[in-house]
C-alpha cells in the first residue's frame, strides 16, 4: 500500500478523530466531508471530533476465511459497534474469548497493530476493541 | 418511453472453466444471444457491458472494445459501454440497455456481463470482492465480504429467531432447483445437514451458505416491442426495471436487518409497473449468502419482515411453492460471476416467460422479476418481465 494512502487516515485510524456537523450537531465517523442530513448547510462547518472510545456490540462475526493480509490470525471476532456519540463503524474485538461475545457487549477502542506489508514493509496501526 | 423487449438470450456454461478465457466467454455468450434474437451484427446499434473487476481478475479494463473485437462487430463502430456496480453490474448494464431503447435513442442493443474469477487464487479473489466494500473502513481492519453478510445474519437471528436451518434451507432449495439447470455450477442436492456441516466461513455462515467463485458471461439483446415483433412471437417485455443507491459500507446503514435498497428498488419497480408482490409467479433474488435471499424476499415484500426464513424453510419459495425464488438455481447454486449474474437472472425469467426452462420450468408463469445487489448493499436493480 502506497504510504500516504496509510498516513492520511492516521489522525482517525489512531485517535478515532471524526467529524460534528456544528449545524445540527450529529457526530460522523469515519470522517464524512458532508452532513448528508445538512448537506449544504454543513459547508465548511464539519470539525474534527474525537470520540471517547467506548461503545456497544450491535452484531458480530468471527471470520474462518480471511483475506490476504490476515491469513494466520484467523478465526478473528469482527464487530458492528454503535459508539457512545452515535456513528457505528467495524472493528476486531480482541483479548476475550469466543463465547463470552454477545450482542449488547459494551466495548472501548484500543490502539494495535492491524497487518503489515511484509517483513520490509510498512506497519498498519489501528483501533481494536476489547471488553469495557 | 417506449416498450422495450428481451428478444434474444445467451450464456455460457457457469463454472471453473478453465480452458476458456474472459473473452471467449464474452464471445460465446454473445453470439448465442444474437442467433437466439435471429438478428446480425449489423443489426446492432449500442453495446453495454457489467463487470466488476476485469482489472483485478484478469488485469484487463476497457472491456466493451474487447467484447466489440472478440464479437468481430468493429467495422460497424457503435458505442460501446462497460458498466461497473461490484455484483450488480450486469443488472445496471441491462437497465442501460433497457433505458437507451425505451428513450428512443437505439433500436436494437445487446447487454453482455462477464466475470472470469478462477485466472486468481482464492484469497485473491476474496480481495477483489472485498473492494465491493468500504476498503477503507471495512476492509482494512480485516473484514470480509461473508463477514458483513454473517454482520446482517446474525442481526436477523438476533432480532428475529431466524435459525441455521431456515438459512440452510435457501441453499438446500437453490441446489436443488440448480440440479435442474444444465448451465448451473453445481448441480449436486444436499441437505441442511451438509450446509450446518460444511465448514465456517464466517460465523454463522458457512461455506455452503455461501455463493461461489465463478467463471461465465451472459448476454440479451433487446429491441422495442413493435421491432421485437419482427424477431419472434414469444415476446417478453420489461413493465420496469428500476435502481437504487445507499451507502458503499455497511456500518453507515440506517438499518441492519434488512437492505433499504432493495426496498427502495423494489417499490420502484412495483410503481413503475402498476403491480403488486402478488402478481409476480417467480423471482430471481441476489443470493450471493443465504441471508440475502432471506432479506431480499422480505425487503421486496413477498414476506413480513422476519418471516423469510419461515417461509423458505415451509417450501413457500420452492419450485412449486406459492412463489418460486430462485428457478435457476440462484447465486448459490447457479454460479455467481459477478458482472455476468444481473444478466442471467434475466434469461433465467425470459426463459421461463417462454416456457423454455425445461424440467425446472414453473407452470404458467406469466411475470416474472429479478433482484440484483452491489457490495453489501449499495446498489441494486430490480427487473419485472412479462410475457405477452
Amino acid at each position: 500500500m502506497a504510504v500516504p494512502r496509510y498516513w492520511r487516515e492516521i489522525p482517525a485510524r489512531y485517535n478515532l478523530i471524526g467529524k460534528k456537523c456544528t449545524v445540527c450537531g450529529r457526530v460522523y465517523f469515519p470522517p464524512r466531508p458532508i452532513c448528508p442530513v445538512c448537506r449544504r448547510k454543513s459547508a465548511g462547518k464539519m470539525v474534527d471530533y474525537k470520540l471517547k472510545g467506548t461503545g456497544t456490540v450491535v452484531s458480530y462475526t468471527v471470520i474462518h476465511s480471511p483475506p490476504p493480509h490476515f491469513e494466520g490470525e484467523e478465526p478473528y471476532v469482527m464487530a458492528l459497534i454503535k459508539m457512545d456519540e452515535g456513528p457505528h463503524l467495524i472493528g476486531e474485538i480482541v483479548d476475550c474469548e469466543e463465547d463470552e461475545i454477545k450482542i449488547g457487549m459494551r466495548v472501548k477502542a484500543t490502539f494495535r497493530r492491524i497487518m503489515d506489508d511484509g517483513e520490509k514493509g510498512a506497519i498498519y496501526y489501528g483501533y481494536k476493541f476489547v471488553k469495557e | 418511453m417506449r416498450e422495450v423487449a428481451v428478444i434474444g438470450v445467451g450464456m455460457t456454461k457457469f463454472g471453473e472453466i478453465w480452458d476458456k478465457s474472459f473473452r471467449d466467454l464474452v464471445a460465446e455468450a454473445g453470439m448465442k444471444a444474437i442467433m437466439d434474437a435471429g438478428i446480425e451484427g449489423k443489426d446492432i446499434d449500442a453495446m453495454y457491458i457489467g463487470g466488476m473487476s476485469s482489472g483485478g481478475f484478469v488485469e484487463q479494463e476497457h472491456v466493451a472494445p474487447l467484447a466489440i473485437e472478440v464479437a468481430g462487430l468493429e467495422e460497424f463502430h457503435i458505442p460501446a459501454t462497460r458498466v461497473e456496480g461490484a455484483c450488480a453490474s450486469g443488472g445496471i448494464a441491462v437497465r442501460h440497455g433497457y433505458m437507451a431503447v425505451a428513450s428512443g435513442m437505439h433500436d436494437i442493443v445487446i447487454v453482455g456481463g462477464a466475470e472470469k474469477m478462477t485466472d486468481v487464487a482464492g484469497t485473491e479473489a476474496t480481495n477483489v470482492l472485498a473492494s465491493a466494500a468500504d476498503r477503507e473502513w471495512e476492509a482494512f481492519f480485516g473484514m470480509t465480504f461473508p463477514g458483513l453478510y454473517a454482520l446482517m445474519a446474525r442481526y436477523h437471528m438476533h432480532k428475529y429467531g431466524t435459525t441455521p436451518e431456515q438459512l440452510a434451507s435457501v441453499a438446500v432449495k437453490n441446489h436443488y432447483n440448480g440440479s435442474m439447470n444444465p448451465n448451473a455450477q453445481y448441480k449436486r442436492r444436499i441437505t441442511v445437514d451438509d450446509v450446518l456441516a460444511s465448514p465456517m466461513v464466517a460465523d454463522p455462515l458457512h461455506l455452503l451458505d455461501c455463493s461461489p467463485i465463478t467463471d461465465g458471461a451472459a448476454a440479451i439483446v433487446l429491441a422495442p416491442v413493435d421491432i421485437a415483433k419482427e424477431y419472434t412471437d414469444k415476446i417478453v417485455r420489461f413493465r420496469a426495471s428500476a435502481q437504487a443507491s445507499d451507502t458503499i459500507s455497511l456500518f453507515n446503514r440506517s438499518r441492519f436487518d434488512a437492505l433499504p435498497v432493495t426496498i427502495h428498488a423494489g417499490e420502484r419497480a412495483f410503481k413503475q409497473a402498476g403491480l403488486t408482490p402478488k402478481d409476480i409467479d417467480l423471482v430471481e433474488v441476489h443470493d450471493c449468502f443465504t441471508i440475502a435471499e432471506i432479506m431480499a424476499i422480505e425487503d421486496l415484500g413477498f414476506f413480513k419482515k422476519g418471516e423469510g426464513g419461515k417461509a423458505t424453510e415451509e417450501g413457500l419459495t420452492a419450485l412449486d411453492g406459492e412463489l418460486p425464488v430462485n428457478t435457476s438455481g440462484g447465486l448459490k447454486s447457479k454460479g455467481h460471476p459477478v458482472g455476468a449474474t444481473g444478466v442471467a437472472q434475466v434469461i433465467e425469467i425470459t426463459l421461463q416467460l417462454r416456457g423454455e426452462a425445461g424440467e425446472r420450468q414453473v407452470k404458467d408463469a406469466r411475470i416474472g422479476m429479478t433482484h440484483n445487489v452491489g457490495g453489501s448493499g449499495g446498489t441494486a436493480v430490480v427487473n419485472i418481465l412479462e410475457a405477452i
